[in-house]
């Protein structure tokens, strides 16, 4: 039997064909840094993000001081280069400040459900049989309430405030986590190189690790990215309703809810909250978009 | 009928010697690598109505051995049950019924070895698909991952996956940090390779893993295997539907149709002379090579009926041009025609009740 | 059919019995002692024990699960806290505002969903695929109950045409006065069933597009409108499943419009439920809602079976936010 082993061009043959190898998602990020709309998002949220986040550093008017002269003062007054609210506090240092709660109950509901929703979806994908029922099947229960509803009556009955409208929030994502999680484990342990992994006698926990999570995290996160927006949104509906964040403090929803008698007097005002809401929403909803349309293409 | 009546053969005095040096050989040249036992497995699936239930019988009942150094070919359509019989060898699927003896030890038994003990010494090399590497990993940590798990430090076990991509023709420098997008089938289907043998197996079951390529790439992974095997005293199990590509790899073939096992026996016997009416007809549906011999007619008529609800008697008397009454109402058993040669059809069955059986 | 709707029906049985336990346990997450909401302060241990004996407040929890359970199937949603009238007298005619107002903007957002999400898939990559789906996105980001403001604003404050609040004076029974007052909230509710019908029926059309059986359609001298037609059906069923569980959201997320424009739905009943601690309706209201949910599920699945006798349910592989 002659030797055929194929000889390979090893050290000091042409090494033209041969290029860095790169991973998954070198190749995404690459292709995000080339789409407009996403690095437009993308500079408009770190600016409402950062300017969230530095608020105490800001040179701003104090968001809580009142007065009685300068209510419903409109956009260019000066002084105050967005008006002032109801109650005379300035509206751009309650906006910017707004953002840090209305931010955080955007983020950390969504953020946990994914911990907690992709962990449940994972196993049940993964397991099938009992666990997959017992799993699913309590999620599909929860399911069943449209979520605004469940929120609201759950956040309402616990009495509102913050922490119960994070719970809330955080109840209502967990079940379409749970769900997309679930089937795209499914659809990867059907693949061949977990049988291959099963075959080495690998445990459960070594194969979930090593070789599912990888290629599942990936479009988990942009399902969870879609869903931010969403949170921001209602969370905002929460605190316009009374159950989140409460007086005096600034958030986006609970200003749009104070302002809105003053509606007939100051329409510009009352609208301002709003439109911070929708343009943090829209370009959550934009880069997430971009994030799936960039992790489509295949290598 | 199976087990010890299908005598080995011995293997040749390489691979006697090379199982005398190696520690984990129990048995001895003489003991089957492999036996399997009755080997059933029915898939139930839900209906369209309520209540009814969909039972497909993928493999039921069948039965052979593997003999230390040799290449057994399984060969058959679509549907006939090797897939999942190469599933059964290797411990993804738990059979129905039946049992697994590796190596004289019986596989899940208390008495026996665990099927995990068993995975140590049996790999399977799956067929090249983009599903059969994972897309996230390197090369370096896919064929790495079995050493890993076995207990290996992770230094340990990268360099066993180097060695062995070296093995395989792919050279560690250039391949360990690559990803699978970045090779060609035939590449991918060395690092499939490189991964089985990277658990130091005894025994390896290779489930279509040339039927993805092209000839020209199907003709080099074949001469690796060769060369492998004798190198490294493997010992094959090769499944294919290609009768070309069996006939040039194995020692002994068995045919298998609708789950159950029709013919059996050393590879020239086999392809000379197909003592079954399914075997003739697969060896004549092959195209000839001869311009004046054309073939006008089909060996083989209609399609293979599913193993939802197999045919009474000899599964494959729906098809076969020498049915008789005696076929609907006996499954015929698998009879020695030769040495070591054995078929399951009664008109080759002395005594069936067949009329061209001999009385 | 029949069968497949009964099976249907089973399968649903032990979730609409989770959802039922869930409303039940609403009550009892509420801090402090359920029974605290009936009984006012100061009153006497012993009337207390009572009053509790009489609500079978004092019976082990899976008892009165089932008490309640019973009672509930038979329609009574017992009484409201604070008015004493039966809740489920002020459930139906609040439901059946909620109607009005979900079922006309579903109306309106499959409309110009399909329309423009048909349009956008035709155009696939062109200028008019980009606005559409541009516009989709705003849609969905949109704040409802802050578009509900901007339309005051507009329409109400500046313009003075439409009216801001409420449902219409209940002297003047003019089917046009209730409409002048449907539509600004309705406008506020289509936009994000809208933009998702669109983004959802631009995504199943195009992939239909793109699938050989159209060229065929084509090369076999089929009329473009008939193509189209062809095309649709096979659109139907994705979309529906889209549509049918945007009716059922609206019906449970209308909350926030309904308390924008004061339209007394059971948004707006939720509301002043909650604020006024009134758990039975607050009950009563969630379980109405979510049932309607549950029942319309398992309507777009019979529907769709109807429509593609193929169609398998492919449950989260969609991924649509509900």
């Amino acid at each position: 039997m002659t030797d055929h082993a194929v000889e390979l061009p090893v050290d000091g043959a042409p090494r033209a064909w041969v290029r860095r190898p790169h991973g998954y998602w070198g190749g995404v990020s690459r292709r995000l840094s080339r789409d407009p709309t996403t690095l437009v998002c993308a500079l408009i949220l770190t600016t409402v993000v950062l300017a969230a986040l530095l608020a105490p550093y800001l040179d701003l008017a104090d968001p809580y001081r009142t007065s009685v002269i300068y209510r419903l003062k409109p956009p260019g007054t000066p002084g105050h280069l967005l008006g002032t609210d109801e109650l005379g506090r300035d509206l751009l240092a309650r906006l910017i400040y707004g953002g840090r709660l209305s931010l955080l109950m955007g983020f950390v509901p969504v953020l946990i459900a994914t911990l907690v929703g992709a962990v449940l979806g994972i196993l049940a994908g993964y397991f099938g049989g009992l666990v997959n029922a017992a799993i699913m099947r309590t999620m599909d229960v929860f399911y069943a309430f449209p979520s605004i509803l469940l929120a609201v009556a759950i956040s309402g009955v616990l009495g509102g405030g913050v922490m119960n409208g994070l719970f809330s929030l955080t109840l209502i994502f967990i079940p379409s986590i749970a769900r997309v999680s679930e089937s795209i484990t499914m659809g990867v342990r059907t693949q061949d190189f977990v049988d291959a992994a099963r075959v080495t006698g690998a445990y459960p926990h070594q194969i979930l690790l090593s070789h599912i999570l990888k290629n599942v995290i990936g479009q988990i996160l942009v399902f969870s990215s879609s869903l931010i927006s969403i949170s921001i949104v209602v969370a905002a509906g929460l605190s316009f309703l009374g159950l989140g964040v409460a007086p005096p403090q600034a958030e986006w929803g609970l200003m749009l809810s104070t302002l809105r008698p003053t509606i007939y007097v100051a329409p510009l005002n009352a609208i301002l909250p709003g439109i911070m809401i929708f343009i943090t929403s829209m370009c959550f909803n934009l880069m997430s978009d971009g994030l799936r349309n960039a992790m489509d293409v295949k290598g | 009928m199976t087990g010890g009546s299908m005598l080995t053969t011995m293997p040749d005095q390489a691979t006697q010697a090379a199982l005398m040096r190696d520690p984990r050989d129990i048995g001895g040249p003489r003991q089957p690598m492999l036996i399997a036992e009755n080997l059933t497995k029915h898939f139930t699936f839900d209906g369209d109505r309520l209540g009814a239930r969909v039972v497909v019988r993928a493999v039921d009942g069948v039965s052979f051995m593997v003999c230390k150094g040799e290449t057994l070919g399984i060969v058959g359509e679509s549907g006939c049950g090797k897939s999942t019989t190469a599933r059964l060898l290797v411990g993804l699927i738990k059979p129905d019924t039946g049992a697994l003896v590796f190596d004289g030890e019986e596989v899940g038994s208390v008495r026996g070895i665990s099927i995990r003990r068993m995975q140590r010494s049996v790999q399977m090399v799956f067929q090249d698909s983009y599903a059969s590497l994972n897309p996230r990993l390197t090369l370096a940590d896919t064929v790495a991952f079995g050493p890993r798990v076995s207990g290996h430090s992770r230094r340990a076990a990268r360099a066993r996956a180097e060695a062995v991509l070296a093995l395989v023709g792919l050279a560690p420098k250039l391949y360990a940090a690559r990803y699978p997008h970045e090779l060609s089938g035939g590449q991918r289907q060395r690092v499939n390779i490189a991964r089985a043998l990277a658990m130091e197996p005894r025994l390896l079951i290779l489930d279509e893993a040339v039927s993805a390529l092209d000839k020209s790439i199907e003709a080099q992974v074949l001469n690796l295997l060769q060369e492998l095997k004798a190198r490294l005293h493997l010992t094959y199990v090769f499944i294919s539907h290609d009768l070309s590509v069996v006939r040039f790899i194995s020692d002994r073939v068995m045919v298998m149709y609708l789950g159950k096992t029709v013919e059996v026996g050393p590879v020239e016997d086999i392809y000379d002379n197909p003592r079954h009416p399914y075997t003739r007809a697969l060896l004549s549906s092959r195209p000839s090579m001869n311009p004046r011999q054309r073939r006008t007619e089909p060996p083989l008529s209609g399609d293979p009926p599913s193993p939802i609800d197999p045919p009474s008697g000899c599964r494959f008397r729906t098809r076969c041009v020498l049915a008789e009454p005696v076929c609907a109402t006996v499954a015929p058993p698998l009879t020695a025609q030769g040495s070591a040669h054995f078929a399951a059809c009664h008109a080759a069955t002395p005594g069936s009740g067949h009329s061209a059986a001999a009385a | 059919m029949l069968l497949f709707v009964l099976k249907r029906l089973v399968y649903v049985l032990p979730i609409a019995l989770g959802v039922s336990l869930i409303c039940f346990a609403l009550i009892y997450l509420a801090p402090g002692d359920p029974a605290s909401a009936l009984i006012p302060d100061n009153t006497p241990p012993a009337v207390a024990a009572q009053i509790r004996q009489a609500y079978g407040l004092d019976k082990p929890l899976p008892v009165q699960y089932l008490r309640w359970l019973g009672r509930v199937l038979t329609g009574d949603f017992g009484l409201s806290l604070s008015t004493r009238r039966p809740v489920i007298s002020e459930v139906i005619p609040a439901m059946g505002n909620t109607f009005k107002l979900a079922g006309g903007a579903i109306l309106l957002a499959c409309i110009c969903g399909i329309a423009f999400g048909t349009r956008a898939a035709y155009r696939s990559g062109r200028a008019a695929d980009r606005l559409i789906g541009a516009a989709a996105i705003a849609g969905i980001s949109v704040p409802q109950y802050w578009l509900g403001m901007v339309l005051v604003v507009l329409f109400s404050v500046n313009l003075g045409i439409l009216p801001a609040t409420g449902m219409g004076d209940i002297k003047s029974e003019s089917l046009l006065a209730e409409l002048r007052h449907l539509i600004l909230p309705t406008i506020a509710l289509t936009v994000v069933p809208a933009g998702l019908i669109a983004r959802s029926v631009r995504s199943t059309v195009g992939e239909i597009l793109g699938q050989e059986f159209v060229q065929t359609l084509h090369a076999n001298g089929l009329p473009p409108s008939r193509v189209f037609l062809h095309i649709m059906k096979n659109a139907a069923p994705p979309a529906l499943a889209v549509i049918g569980l945007e009716f059922a959201r609206l019906l449970g997320g209308s909350i926030l419009v309904e308390t924008v424009f004061s339209w007394p739905g059971t948004g707006f009943l939720l509301n002043s439920a909650i604020f006024t601690r009134d758990l039975t309706v607050v009950q009563g209201t969630v379980l109405a809602l979510a049932m309607f949910f549950v029942l319309t599920n398992v309507l777009v699945d019979v529907l769709q079976m109807l429509l593609d006798p193929r169609f398998k349910r492919a449950r989260a592989a969609s991924g649509a936010w509900q």
